[in-house]
């Protein structure tokens, strides 16, 4: 009997990074989505954007390279490629609002049926109107031409988050084209969401077990690494 | 009519009164302007509305950031992007006031935030955004279909002050920032009614400056202070979060130890 592992972070983030086409426009958020950074390569020409106005920043510097002004939405520091640009704060979110980023990276708390998700606010003792953490999320989901979502397939106490209807306060309504998950790849298709790939091990009925929403199975389903 | 050039960084803020509404431009601690708050700490203002993303964001054992000024109660409403701190089991310093009564909030999608500010300084009294449709963030406001998509109207954002952190200023207030540093401080500097800005290197004569580098014309400035030796011009992140990061620790290897010693009688 093997012991079954979860997909990592690493992996996840990889596996997202595979599903960008070149020449892209990227944002990537807060969370697991920052990790994708690490998987995008030169040939991939990727531009990424991030929210505060930089444009064409690449891996984390070095602490040699270390430039005190270059981060990136996370506060890390980077370096910048050929390319690259600044604007400020208005003009960045003007590009994302226009529709320029081509695909938005961002973690989530629940995904549901028909690609609204929730990804800002638990604490629903809060009142209406503030939440855990709301950035630039919805302007990016609302706006970006494709939405991924990289998240744990359950919590932590083992409950879909893959669901029927979102139980937290939604940060934007059917933009989601792509979970990526510890258990499993899904493309939203126009007849739902597809499983695509699978963490190894797992069987179709494992992952739909702990999978909310009807899943269909891709013809060419394949383990995810 | 040119901005006025102070010689201390306390003076220049010395006239900010209580109840004032001030703007802080930065983006956490890049391009925050971390000697004028801290000067705006050692005077008295209270009951401020600050205007900002997040704030440093070192929390009580960085530099003067809000927490130092919601620990003095000296804060009646806080407005932009980060209220909460987005661990749920971790409530913010704000979110607990928030819980309390004591601090009113206003919590703004990052994008309509800068937007808002920028309106301000634009004198476009409000308009209409996608962002936040269908969310509690628009609930109460007025909804309009353009072209066949729903949007809602949010209102300029205005300021008494702008605190802002430039790289490059000459006499006639024109301003150079550098890299991300420059995020909220150039619309900041628009929407402030009276824009004071720290500038990390001399102050030079008009004409030094190339016209096309300019980032933020001389008129949207009213005060110019250059950072003093013994200031912050720019902070290392990595080194400070390792620090603040290495300190809790040895508080845990410190408190452990205190346990197990206390067992051990």
């Amino acid at each position: 009997m093997s012991v079954k592992e979860r997909l990592t972070r690493d992996q996840m983030a990889a596996i997202a990074a595979q599903h960008l086409e070149p020449g892209w426009v990227v944002n990537l958020g807060f969370g697991m989505p920052a990790f994708v950074s690490n998987f995008i390569y030169p040939e991939m020409s990727i531009i990424l954007h991030a929210e505060h106005g930089l444009l064409g920043y690449g891996p984390v510097a070095p602490p040699e390279l270390e430039d005190l002004d270059t981060t990136n939405a996370t506060g890390d520091f980077v370096t910048l490629l050929p390319g690259a640009a600044v604007m400020h704060h208005a003009d960045s979110f003007a590009m994302i609002r226009r529709g320029l980023i081509d695909c938005v990276i961002l973690g989530a708390y629940e995904v549901d049926s028909e690609g609204s998700f929730a990804n800002w606010k638990v604490s629903v003792d809060l009142p209406r109107g503030l939440g855990d953490a709301l950035g630039g999320a919805m302007d990016l989901a609302q706006c970006s031409k494709q939405v991924y979502i990289m998240m744990e397939h359950t919590t932590a106490d083992g409950r879909p988050r893959l669901v029927k209807q979102l139980s937290l306060p939604v940060t934007a309504i059917r933009v989601v084209k792509l979970v990526v998950t510890d258990l499993a790849v899904l493309a939203m298709t126009d007849k739902g969401f597809e499983l695509q790939a699978h963490a190894p091990g797992y069987t179709v009925e494992e992952i739909q077990a702990l999978t909310e929403i009807p899943l269909l199975v891709s013809p060419d389903l394949r383990p995810a690494v | 009519m040119l901005p006025k050039i102070y010689g201390s960084i306390d003076e220049i803020v010395a006239d900010i009164p209580d109840g004032a509404v001030i703007m802080v431009g930065g983006f956490g601690p890049v391009g925050y302007p971390f000697n004028l708050m801290a000067a705006l700490y050692r005077q008295t203002a209270t009951r401020l509305t600050f205007i900002s993303n997040a704030g440093a964001t070192f929390g009580r054992k960085g530099p003067i950031d809000f927490i130092h000024f919601y620990d003095q109660g000296r804060v009646a409403k806080f407005i932009g992007v980060g209220v909460g701190s987005g661990h749920p089991s971790y409530p913010s310093p704000l979110e607990r006031l928030v819980r309390e009564g004591k601090v009113e909030a206003e919590q703004v999608p990052q994008g309509t935030l800068a937007e808002r500010i920028r309106a301000a300084g634009a004198h476009i009294p409000a308009f209409y955004t996608p962002t936040g449709v269908g969310t509690e963030i628009a609930e109460g406001k007025e909804c309009r279909e353009f072209n066949g998509r729903g949007y809602i109207l949010e209102h300029a954002l205005h300021a008494d002050y702008a605190l802002v952190h430039a790289w490059k200023a000459d006499t006639m207030g024109n301003l150079v920032f550098r890299r991300s540093a420059r995020n909220f401080n150039v619309i900041m500097a628009m929407a402030g009614d009276c824009t004071i800005v720290e500038v990390e290197e001399p102050i030079v004569p008009a004409g030094e400056l190339d016209p096309d580098q300019i980032h933020t014309p001389g008129p949207w400035v009213q005060r110019l202070v250059q950072i003093p030796p013994d200031g912050i011009k720019k902070l290392n992140v990595r080194e400070w979060r390792e620090r603040l990061f290495n300190e809790r620790r040895l508080a845990q290897v410190a408190r452990s130890q205190e346990q197990s010693g206390e067992k051990a009688q």
